[in-house]
């Protein structure tokens, strides 16, 4: 009798080991990315830009660090700042004072470099649209399972973004890059980070979906710099990205920190400057998002010994069709320069005087009248 | 119908153009000195700013040791100095060696005009000595220089001390993405003058070196070394330089803005800033320091080793080291860092000094005054010219209904117009030339009749031919037949006011102090002149403020604003020497003040006088 009932909680178990199996089968292929790539920019070169080269190298290698491969990261530097004459430090960053944190190492893996740091080339390089003698490195080959973190460092203003000193990226432009990215399906998920002055200018045009973006400063604001090294001589890093990489030198491949812990890096307190996000046009809720989601390249690997049939396409139809439902509606088209909205935008004014000229016309007209009619030795009797 | 088209309008412009142009012309004048006088009130000037990114703030470390070895090396300099009896060259080029530079020397050798008296040289011959550090690892394509002068006597042997220290200490360090040159030049300015056209190729002056044989790239800026003290109590910057071209005003705030970091006292015109602007003291401090950089500047001499280089566009200044009775006292190595962070800030430019302003004046190191701010004074003398010339216009299209013999005047007028302007153009001209010319082509015959020495030969000898063209006008007037016309004297008097305003404009886009001190003098000679005031006494005011006596009232001037006045014994044997510097400057390093004067100033001003004596 015991014997019986002990096989009978065995099978039932087993049974319901098997169903979990295909459930988690089911939540193994309905996961959104499979990959993660990412493509790191700075935009200027000289050596007191020398914080932007820095910020750029201390993200690349966080990211390195947190599990994505030189093959699927594009790190653009627009200047040598290790091999530079006035380094008194040869062959070296540093982004803490006194040294204490070399992010160029021997590691470093530059794609695009120097003068090859051209608006052009990063929005080929978004975009795919590079000539076919383009080696693999320098290429962005994501898919529509990628998830794809975007950095942009340099010097900015309101709706631009300065690249070497000669050319400059327009909101509209990048968003319109975007876009095409999403028509090409050339991501899942875009996480994009920028510190430059002003940097919130710089997402307000976004309308593709499934992007979050993240800048170090708002509209009107400049992004300050964090500390001087009085022995290189220059300032080492721009504050945002420093508590930025403070916060991911916490953060391993298995940590379960999400984007709302990132989007409290660097108050104001901290920043001087007010950094900003946007979410709106992300589907999921940025509490649920992992940081490793798009800093790190985590491979989901589940061990299992039984064989699980794989011709039902269990429930990824469903969540497909949802999906599909969702991008259904994306697919109208935003209005990208909403001029009707900044025509209609006059100015209303707080107290309302009739104009200048038509009082002083109207005065005028009122005392002609007069003295035509009554004559000018009138004019004793009112002064 | 347009205003000026229309014929009942024009009347009634130009009527109120003759009738209130003396008025306009006496408030444009007083506008003139009142605007230049309030430029420097401090809320008129602006707080100077470092305009170079590169240069940023003065964010590096200073970290220059050797003070007290570059004392023992300049005890050792002014040994050798002494052995020689001149420069010291092997001792320099072996101690530069020691170093770690690549040294070279320059030979130079010159014959003046004429000797110098305050100098006491004639025949001048010469080395400069020099060490280049090339830069670890950039290509030789920028340099910048660091020179200290090698002057007889006790002077400036702590510059060289510390050029050499630094050498020392630079040349251990990998950050350098330029050469810098380390000069030491023998006979300060025309041993610079020497090497600079060795560097640039170029022969301008006449003076015979042997080319160079090392070069380092293009110079980007250049500093000038003077110490002749152990310590010193404060710092002084130099800027003025040839022809009154000034440094890119960011050297000026460099230089500033370390010694605000180091702390040093630091002046400029060697007068220390104050804080009391709205005082009177305060407010006459500042307006001494403008003058007596205006007067620096007119003179058109370099006022330091610097002022050479900024003829070939390299942006340069002199430090000089002053020890005076203060109590804090400043010791070389302090002095060695603070020439250290500039050269480590000139070391990280990309491009030529060019953000910030060319042309300012400075009535205290931190604050200045611009181009655009300084020029309306010079504008509204000038405009007093031009509305007498509009005047004379009128008057001689339109002549005043004087005429005695009716048709037959008018007929006369046309004819003697062109010759009696033209003659008095001439003579004038001439006599400048010959003010050019004479002194110096002379002065063997000038000391063969005369017991004065070949200066005091030369500077008499100008004097000479400035007052007797003083007696021309009754020479002109023997040329041209008859009487002058009253068209005549008009028609000279317009192209005159005209050429002076010309002359003047052009010379105060260039070296502005010195357009705007011969405007002052010089435009209310211009305007008010006729041959109907009364004679002797506006000879006397002629006489007064003719360039000539400008010159002599601004020598005492200067003096008086250095605090150090003079007596008139002094005042007139320094204004011989103020002369003959003169000269020599232009001789030696092509400075325009003096061919300006004699051959265009000058001349015209004896137009003026021509017209005084019309009849």
């Amino acid at each position: 009798m015991k014997l019986f009932h002990l096989f009978s909680f065995f099978a039932a178990y087993l049974v319901a080991d098997s169903s979990d199996v295909e459930n988690s089968v089911g939540q193994f292929f309905s996961s959104g990315h499979t990959n993660n790539w990412a493509v790191l920019v700075c935009t200027s070169r000289f050596w007191f830009n020398y914080r932007h080269v820095a910020n750029t190298l201390s993200v690349y290698r966080s990211v390195k660090r947190l599990g994505i491969p030189d093959s699927h990261i594009v790190l653009m530097l627009a200047d040598d700042m290790a091999c530079n004459h006035r380094n008194p430090k040869p062959a070296t960053v540093f982004s803490h004072k006194n040294m204490e944190l070399n992010v160029y190492g021997d590691d470093v893996e530059v794609d695009y470099r120097g003068y090859e740091v051209t608006v052009e080339n990063f929005l080929r390089v978004l975009t795919g649209r590079l000539p076919l003698s383009t080696p693999r490195s320098k290429r962005l080959l994501s898919d529509d399972r990628s998830n794809i973190l975007i950095y942009l460092t340099g010097h900015g203003g309101n709706g631009f973004l300065k690249f070497q000193d000669s050319e400059e990226i327009s909101n509209v432009e990048l968003a319109d890059a975007f876009e095409q990215m999403w028509q090409k399906r050339r991501y899942n998920e875009l996480l994009f980070i920028i510190d430059t002055c002003q940097g919130a200018s710089m997402y307000e045009r976004f309308y593709s979906p499934n992007i979050m973006a993240l800048a170090s400063s708002q509209v009107g604001e400049d992004s300050l710099s964090h500390q001087p090294d009085l022995a290189i001589g220059v300032h080492l890093m721009d504050r945002y990205t420093f508590y930025l990489l403070e916060f991911l030198e916490d953060i391993h491949p298995a940590s379960k920190a999400n984007m709302n812990d990132l989007f409290k890096v660097c108050p104001k307190s901290q920043c001087v400057s007010t950094p900003g996000h946007r979410t709106d046009l992300f589907l999921r809720d940025p509490g649920s998002v992992l940081i490793t989601d798009f800093f790190g390249s985590v491979r989901k690997v589940e061990i299992t010994t039984e064989a699980i049939n794989l011709t039902d396409p269990i429930q990824q139809q469903e969540e497909s069709s949802v999906s599909e439902d969702a991008n259904k509606e994306m697919y109208s088209y935003v209005d990208q320069l909403p001029v009707s909205e900044i025509i209609h935008q006059k100015p209303k004014q707080k107290d309302w005087h009739p104009p200048d000229g038509f009082i002083l016309g109207l005065w005028t007209l009122i005392l002609l009248v007069f003295f035509k009619t009554y004559g000018i030795k009138h004019l004793k009797h009112i002064f | 119908m347009g205003l000026l088209s229309d014929p009942n309008r024009r009347r009634a412009l130009i009527s109120m153009l003759t009738r209130l142009n003396a008025p306009i012309c006496m408030l444009c004048y007083c506008a003139g000195v009142c605007w230049f006088m309030g430029l420097a009130f401090e809320p008129f000037t602006l707080r100077t700013y470092m305009s170079e990114n590169a240069m940023g703030s003065t964010m590096v470390e200073e970290r220059f040791p050797a003070g007290e070895r570059a004392l023992a090396t300049a005890r050792e300099f002014a040994a050798h100095k002494k052995k020689v009896g001149g420069m010291p060259v092997d001792w320099l080029v072996k101690t530069m060696q020691a170093r770690g530079l690549e040294v070279f020397t320059q030979s130079f050798s010159r014959v003046l005009p004429f000797p110098d008296e305050n100098k006491e040289r004639y025949i001048v011959k010469g080395t400069n000595v020099y060490g280049i550090l090339r830069a670890p690892r950039a290509p030789r394509t920028e340099a910048l220089v660091l020179s200290a002068p090698c002057s007889p006597g006790d002077n400036n042997n702590q510059a060289v001390g510390l050029l050499l220290g630094l050498a020392h200490y630079f040349r251990n360090q990998i950050y350098w993405a330029k050469d810098i040159i380390f000069l030491v030049n023998e006979h300060d300015l025309i041993g610079m003058q020497a090497w600079l056209e060795g560097y640039h190729h170029t022969n301008t002056t006449g003076m015979k070196w042997t080319p160079l044989q090392g070069r380092g790239g293009s110079i980007q800026a250049a500093l000038s070394l003077e110490l002749s003290s152990d310590v010193i109590t404060s710092l002084d910057i130099v800027l003025e330089g040839l022809n009154g071209q000034l440094p890119n005003l960011d050297l000026a705030n460099l230089f500033y803005a370390f010694c605000q970091k180091i702390g040093v006292l630091c002046t400029i015109q060697g007068r220390l800033q104050r804080n009391d602007w709205d005082s009177v003291s305060g407010y006459s401090h500042a307006v001494q320091t403008m003058m007596l950089m205006v007067m620096k500047q007119a003179s058109g001499r370099p006022w330091g080793d610097h002022g050479l280089f900024l003829r070939y566009h390299i942006e340069a200044a002199t430090i000089s080291g002053i020890n005076s009775f203060r109590q804090y006292k400043t010791d070389l190595t302090t002095t060695g860092r603070l020439v250290e962070g500039m050269y480590r800030k000139l070391n990280n430019l990309l491009e030529r000094l060019h953000q910030s302003y060319f042309f300012y004046l400075m009535p205290s190191l931190t604050h200045f005054v611009s181009i655009g701010y300084y020029m309306p004074a010079f504008g509204l003398l000038a405009v007093i010219l031009l509305l007498r010339a509009l005047d004379l216009w009128v008057q001689l299209v339109a002549p005043p209904a004087r005429t005695e013999d009716g048709i037959a005047e008018i007929e006369q007028q046309s004819s003697p117009g062109v010759r009696s302007v033209l003659t008095p153009l001439i003579i004038s001209h001439l006599t400048g030339a010959a003010l050019y010319l004479m002194p110096v082509h002379f002065q063997e015959m000038a000391v063969e009749h005369f017991p004065v020495s070949e200066t005091e030969a030369v500077v008499l000898t100008a004097i000479a031919v400035y007052t007797a063209g003083l007696a021309l006008p009754h020479n002109t007037h023997r040329l041209v037949s008859g009487e002058g016309t009253e068209q005549g004297w008009r028609v000279l008097k317009l192209v005159a006011v005209l050429y002076l305003a010309v002359l003047l404009g052009c010379t105060a886009l260039i070296n502005f102090s010195l357009g705007f001190i011969l405007a002052l003098t010089m435009v209310p000679v211009a305007a008010f002149v006729t041959p109907d005031v009364p004679k002797v006494l506006s000879a006397i005011v002629f006489v007064i403020l003719s360039p000539a006596c400008t010159l002599l009232f601004s020598v005492f001037l200067f003096q008086e604003l250095q605090d150090m006045p003079v007596s008139l014994q002094d005042g007139w044997m320094l204004y011989i020497s103020v002369i003959s510097q003169g000269i020599l400057d232009h001789y030696l390093f092509g400075s325009l003040v003096y061919p300006l004067i004699a051959l265009m100033v000058y001349p015209c001003w004896l137009l003026f006088w021509n017209i005084l004596f019309w009849k």
